[in-house]
């Protein structure tokens, strides 16, 4: 396959980016998305330019690095993909691919298609944790049953991989679905009883530190996540939230 | 330099953990707020301990090269993690898992060590399982287990596909909680360039930060490498791209020993090679052999159909496929280790019996599970006398309850649906037994320097059994090195803070700074990866299922050669002061091919057969591993001399008291 | 916002009620509205109720706008290529647009009428079809019904289209916002949301055009 690339260049944080047009061919169907990327870079050093900085890591859809806005979609035109996984058999002989970074002020461009996503540790600092010593000393793990269901939807939930992608596709930048996600898994075990309250108090009051935007239910980041991290879980935590801010003193 | 002391406490094997514990000195919490600790890696081996020495109270800085400490590879892991819990009640037990693992492991590990993991396995679980990790449980809200490989008991706790992923999760909260409370400071997109010696004591490293390219000194009492494995060494692995092993390799060329490098684990199941672009390649869990069977066919013309695609394989007659994992070992079937898996594959796609166009493929196959599970569904759900339809549809919804995401990634990879058709898989670098040595406390024979998790040796001899990297990972970071830090710190209560302002960091500042200028500088025209590349092949050629003398000694001169060319013709682009990802990587390829000859020399040097390492020499009749325990039972830790294939060799006799050694069965 | 945003469907549910009386022709529609008319501004109930009702559209606006504020400034570079009508419904996108034009329509609605009602010189019915009133009333009735007669109001047909298509926005607005406003108050449930989505559409579309046939009834029956 012979493809077209207009990707977003910026050499750094504070500098102004722009789009950029390149050209790569004999590109097999079966390669994966970040694999016709590395031709490209392959191509650029070889002619003596600067290649694409992009983030990845695991290459299989796990880790949460990749994240790249490709044709107007996060990670993507496939549903339950991350741009690691997405392959060049969905695109055709011919196609122009734009590839931009996640946009969102409170995931700043680090260099071309690399965000800064530290604001999401920031988030998960603010209570996305159970307070229990790391002693060991505790309960035998079967002392705490969990009824199937609930443990279910908690694994769900916490199959999050928080890479963005959610953001990047909300019209108003907002970090709900990442933020719901963590909220609900502790909200469904007993594990996290004791401090839901302060927990969602606390991670929703960081969330609007960083600068996200608010959440209007347009449902766009349940469609894009590649996790399927359902609007079920931001349901949730609005209701943790209105619960933790009626009782809370 | 010292000479190796693995500082085995004295007892019975039962009791020495805890007449360790008894023993050792402890630093008084008062103290504790004095000293300072570098953890270098934030996957489970990392970030547990990072969370545990600072809830002990200790200053910790912790450092990942991701952009945030939850996506070390650790995150990658599927199938689960062991525990000897006994929860099935089907006679495990913590000398059971002692025993598979000292089997496993082809006998070339240390009893204490190992035995140590097994007591403490089950203190994992409760950890996790109170931190809020949601394992699989069945209906009656109890952890559920399944069956791992080389072993006859189900102690595998998992959570569907992505155990790794929750369990580094719940250690990335624990670590997150220690960040806000301010006791761990977080040091993200942050590369070990070196460890720093003052008077042979580790007192430090040398960090690049990434984003800016910005060359930093971190002064410490005590450095714990948790930086994984060195799998990458061969370019295509189920290792994340950034998995490399420069901050080991960084800490042997500072003296610390490298034990046991040519142990690598070649992995029964991942997905086959699919072109000359490929950038790495993805396993399928082991779990998957709980209820997959392995075959080929038995006869070359179904081979080449199947090849040709003129017939499915699908269709294939039950009596035309070889299940050879069940003819050649009946009593573990598919369930037999990693290296016996894999070298049964090779051994048939060798044989021309390989089902895909490369010849490099076996398949692994659902269909009767499926069946099997639909028909048990169908009863549960009183359906009498289902169809052939409706039991494959129930049974797919088992299959996907518990695999669901493996069978989705295989199908976004190859475009193939496995409830349909089986899957192709074959052998793939996946695990690296070898690390830096270290003694029972987990130190290094570089006082004050530790290392954990895979990026050290100690408990999986020449072949680790499934699910037991992550619960070595934890248990190193929860239980272990939190207390046996105390034994070296406790002479350092009085040190002070560690200053950087002296000739030894600056030394290695501007070691670290001349070679990046180096890369940079070298007028080359060839990108990194096609060294890398280039090293991997070499590497699996001849460094990989099957090794033999030859094939090393020349593989020692490619490498060379290669390295030569290298430092001559790369081409690494940008500046030194701005994020830039082929500088990165050009240090780790770099170190890969220094490290890339040591396994050589090691393979070269370890005459017999045993686990991961299958020198062609040495098997028998049947095509099995022959060890020779008079002559190799022990642990070869190798000392840097400047030159890897002349690394002087350091041996760790091992000592078996408590098992008696015998060919690995597993007919 | 969700709990002001369902408060003023409640509302609107109310005000439809009030207003499809005009279809009742004659001095009986005329007595009846104007009656219900009176009693809509004198009532302490439906006071409370009114002021809870001035409230949430001032809230809500507020709120609205100073939210989408905050939303523009999240996203301080746009995408060059965006395709966001692969995951959302345009409606869900264009809110604060909507609810804009909403807010441009009650301004100009309440002058039209609630202004007239409260501050402005209004004819008074004296009688009824039963004879004479014990007390005279506002005749807001012919009020409504002047303004959308091209006889008595040159603009009238205007009027008719700019109401209808105010409709047509609060429509839109509650395609979204119906639903919406439940998830926002945490009632999302496998059983029960794909009911709450199914009444939020039929009620976006039952309410406004039930809305918007009022003034094009008025206009074409009096026009012709
Ligand atoms: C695909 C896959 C599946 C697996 N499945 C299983 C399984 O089911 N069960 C099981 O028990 N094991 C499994 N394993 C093995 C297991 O996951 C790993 O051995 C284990 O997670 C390693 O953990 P770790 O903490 O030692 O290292 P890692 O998780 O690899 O973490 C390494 C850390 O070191 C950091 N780092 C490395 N170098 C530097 C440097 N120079 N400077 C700064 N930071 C650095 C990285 O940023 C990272 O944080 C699997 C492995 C793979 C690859
Ligand atoms: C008849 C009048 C109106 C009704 C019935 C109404 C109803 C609703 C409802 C039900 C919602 C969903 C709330 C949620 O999801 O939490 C909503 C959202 C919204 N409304 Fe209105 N609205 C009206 C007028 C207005 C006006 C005048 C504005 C002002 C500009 C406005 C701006 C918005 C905005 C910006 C949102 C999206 C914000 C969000 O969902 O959080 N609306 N509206
Ligand atoms: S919720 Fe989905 S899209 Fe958002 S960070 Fe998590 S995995 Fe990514
Ligand atoms: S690179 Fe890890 S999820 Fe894509």
């Amino acid at each position: 396959m012979n493809l077209t690339l207009k990707i977003w260049r910026q050499a750094g944080p504070s500098v102004i980016g722009k789009m950029e047009t390149y050209k790569v061919s004999d590109i097999s169907p079966d390669m994966s998305f970040l694999e016709m990327m590395d031709v490209l870079n392959d191509q650029l050093i070889r002619d003596g330019k600067d290649p694409v900085a992009f983030d990845h890591d695991c290459r299989e859809g796990i880790c949460g690095m990749c994240s790249m806005y490709i044709n107007g979609q996060a990670h993507g035109p496939n549903r339950g993909t991350t741009t690691c996984q997405l392959h060049m058999r969905s695109f055709k002989d011919g196609d122009t691919i734009y590839i931009e970074p996640w946009r969102a002020a409170a995931f700043p461009v680090i260099k071309d298609l690399s965000v800064d996503r530290s604001s999401f540790d920031r988030i998960i600092q603010a209570g996305g944790y159970v307070s229990v010593n790391t002693s060991g000393n505790t309960q035998d793990a079967n002392a705490i049953p969990v009824p199937k269901e609930n443990a279910d939807k908690a694994f769900d939930a916490a199959t999050c991989i928080g890479c963005g992608a959610c953001v990047a596709t909300c019209t108003n930048s907002s970090a709900m679905l990442f933020v719901s996600a963590k909220v609900s898994q502790l909200a469904l075990l007993p594990q996290g009883d004791p401090e839901r309250e302060l927990r969602v108090l606390r991670m929703v009051e960081q969330m609007d530190k960083e600068g996200f935007g608010n959440c209007s239910n347009t449902g766009a980041c349940e469609v894009e996540c590649p996790k399927g991290i359902s609007l079920e879980n931001i349901a949730r935590m609005n209701r943790e939230y209105l619960r933790a801010s009626v009782t809370s003193e | 330099m010292a000479t190796l002391n693995s500082r085995i406490p004295e007892g019975s094997l039962g009791e020495k953990w805890t007449n360790h514990k008894n023993s050792i000195r402890l630093v008084n919490p008062a103290n504790k707020r004095n000293i300072d600790i570098i953890i270098v890696g934030t996957g489970l081996a990392g970030s547990s301990a990072a969370a545990s020495f600072a809830e002990m109270g200790y200053n910790v800085k912790a450092f990942c090269f991701q952009d945030s400490p939850r996506r070390a590879h650790s995150i990658a892991a599927q199938g689960g993690i062991n525990a000897a819990k006994n929860y099935q009640n089907d006679g495990d037990s913590t000398y059971r898992l002692f025993y598979d693992t000292i089997k496993g492991g082809d006998y070339r590990s240390r009893e204490a060590n190992v035995y140590r993991l097994a007591e403490v396995s089950a203190n994992i679980i409760d950890q996790c399982v109170a931190q809020g990790v949601p394992f699989a449980r069945d209906y009656g809200g109890l952890l559920d287990n399944r069956s791992f490989g080389g072993v006859l008991v189900s102690r595998t706790f998992y959570a569907k596909g992505q155990t790794g992923q929750q369990l580094l999760l719940g250690a990335y909260s624990a670590l997150s909680r220690q960040i806000s409370k301010g006791k761990v400071q977080m040091y993200n997109r942050h590369e070990m360039m070196d460890v720093v010696l003052v008077d042979g004591q580790c007192r430090g490293i040398i960090a690049r930060n990434l984003v800016t390219g910005e060359i930093e000194r971190h002064g410490a009492h005590a450095v714990v490498l948790a930086s994984g494995g060195y799998g990458n060494v061969f370019y295509l692995s189920t290792n994340a791209m950034g998995s490399n092993g420069s901050a080991a390799w960084k800490a042997h060329r500072k003296g610390a020993y490298f034990a046991n490098p040519c142990f690598t684990q070649i992995h029964p199941t991942c997905i086959p090679v699919s072109g000359d672009y490929q950038s790495k390649l993805t396993l399928m869990s082991e779990s998957l052999r709980n209820d997959g069977r392995i075959w080929v066919p038995k006869k070359k013309e179904h081979v080449e159909a199947i090849r040709n695609g003129s017939m499915r394989p699908e269709n294939l007659a039950e009596e035309d496929r070889d299940y050879y994992l069940e003819r050649r070992y009946p009593s573990f079937g598919n369930l037999v280790p990693r290296d016996v898996a894999s070298r049964a594959a090779k051994e048939r796609c060798d044989e021309g019996f390989g089902v895909n166009k490369t010849g490099e493929a076996v398949f692994l196959d659902f269909s009767s599970a499926i069946m099997r599970y639909g028909k048990t569904e169908a009863n549960v759900q009183g359906v009498k006398n289902p169809s052939e339809a409706q039991m494959q549809k129930m049974g797919e919804d088992v299959v996907r309850a518990k695999y669901g995401n493996l069978f989705e990634m295989y199908e976004k990879i190859t475009d193939d649906n496995p409830y349909q058709t089986p899957m192709k898989i074959y052998p793939a670098v996946h695990y690296t037994m070898g690390g830096l040595w270290v003694d029972y406390n987990l130190m290094t024979n570089v006082p004050g320097l530790y290392a954990t998790g895979e990026s050290n040796f100690s408990d999986h001899g020449a072949n680790r059994l499934g699910a037991s990297a992550l619960m070595q990972g934890l248990a190193d970071g929860y239980f272990v090195i939190p207390y046996t830090v105390g034994e070296y710190l406790a002479d350092d209560i009085r040190t002070g803070p560690i200053n950087t302002n002296t000739p030894e960091f600056e030394v290695a500042e501007k070691e670290v700074k001349d070679r990046i200028k180096g890369f940079l500088n070298s007028n080359g025209k060839t990108p990194v990866d096609e060294f890398h590349r280039r090293l991997g092949r070499i590497m699996w050629d001849k460094c990989g299922m099957a090794r033999n003398e030859q094939g090393l000694k020349s593989a020692i001169s490619e490498i060379q050669a290669l390295r030569e060319e290298f430092y001559r013709d790369v081409k690494v682009p940008g500046r030194a002061e701005e994020f830039n990802p082929e500088l990165e990587k050009a240090g780790r390829v770099a170190d890969f091919m220094e490290l890339g000859e040591l396994m050589c020399r090691d393979a070269l040097e370890r005459n017999e057969s045993c686990g991961g390492h299958f020198r062609e020499e040495y098997q028998t009749e049947e095509g099995e591993a022959l060890r020779d325990d008079e002559n190799y039972a022990y642990v070869a830790a190798w000392e840097y001399t400047g030159m890897p294939a002349e690394a002087k060799l350091h041996k760790e006799e091992l000592v078996f008291e408590n098992v008696e050694l015998k060919q690995r069965s597993y007919k | 916002m969700g709990a002001t945003g369902l408060f003023l469907c409640l509302f609107l549910v109310g005000h439809l009620a009030g207003n499809l009386q005009l279809f009742i022709g004659g001095a009986e529609g005329q007595l009846q509205f104007n009656e219900y008319a009176k009693f809509m501004t004198t009532n302490p109930a439906v006071k409370i109720l009114s002021y809870l009702t001035y409230f949430s559209i001032l809230f809500h606006t507020v709120d609205g706008i100073l939210l989408a504020v905050e939303n523009r400034k999240a996203r301080p570079v746009k995408y060059a290529y965006n395709k966001p009508s692969a995951n959302s419904s345009w409606a869900s996108r264009n809110m604060a647009v909507l609810g804009t034009l909403v807010l441009a329509f009650i301004v100009v609605h309440m002058s039209n009428f609630w202004a007239q009602m409260h501050w402005g010189e209004i004819p008074v019915q004296i009688s009824g079809p039963d004879g004479t009133l014990d007390e005279p009333l506002k005749d807001l009735h012919t009020v409504v019904l002047g303004f959308f007669n091209p006889a008595e109001n040159s603009l009238a047909l205007a009027a008719a289209l700019l109401y209808a298509f105010a409709m047509v926005a609060i429509a839109f607005h509650l395609w979204h916002g119906f639903q919406s406003a439940w998830q926002s108050l945490g009632v999302n449930h496998p059983r029960y949301t794909p009911l709450i989505k199914g009444a939020g559409k039929a009620f976006s579309v039952v309410i406004p055009a039930l809305f918007a046939i009022i003034p094009l009834y008025l206009y074409f029956t009096q026009a012709a």
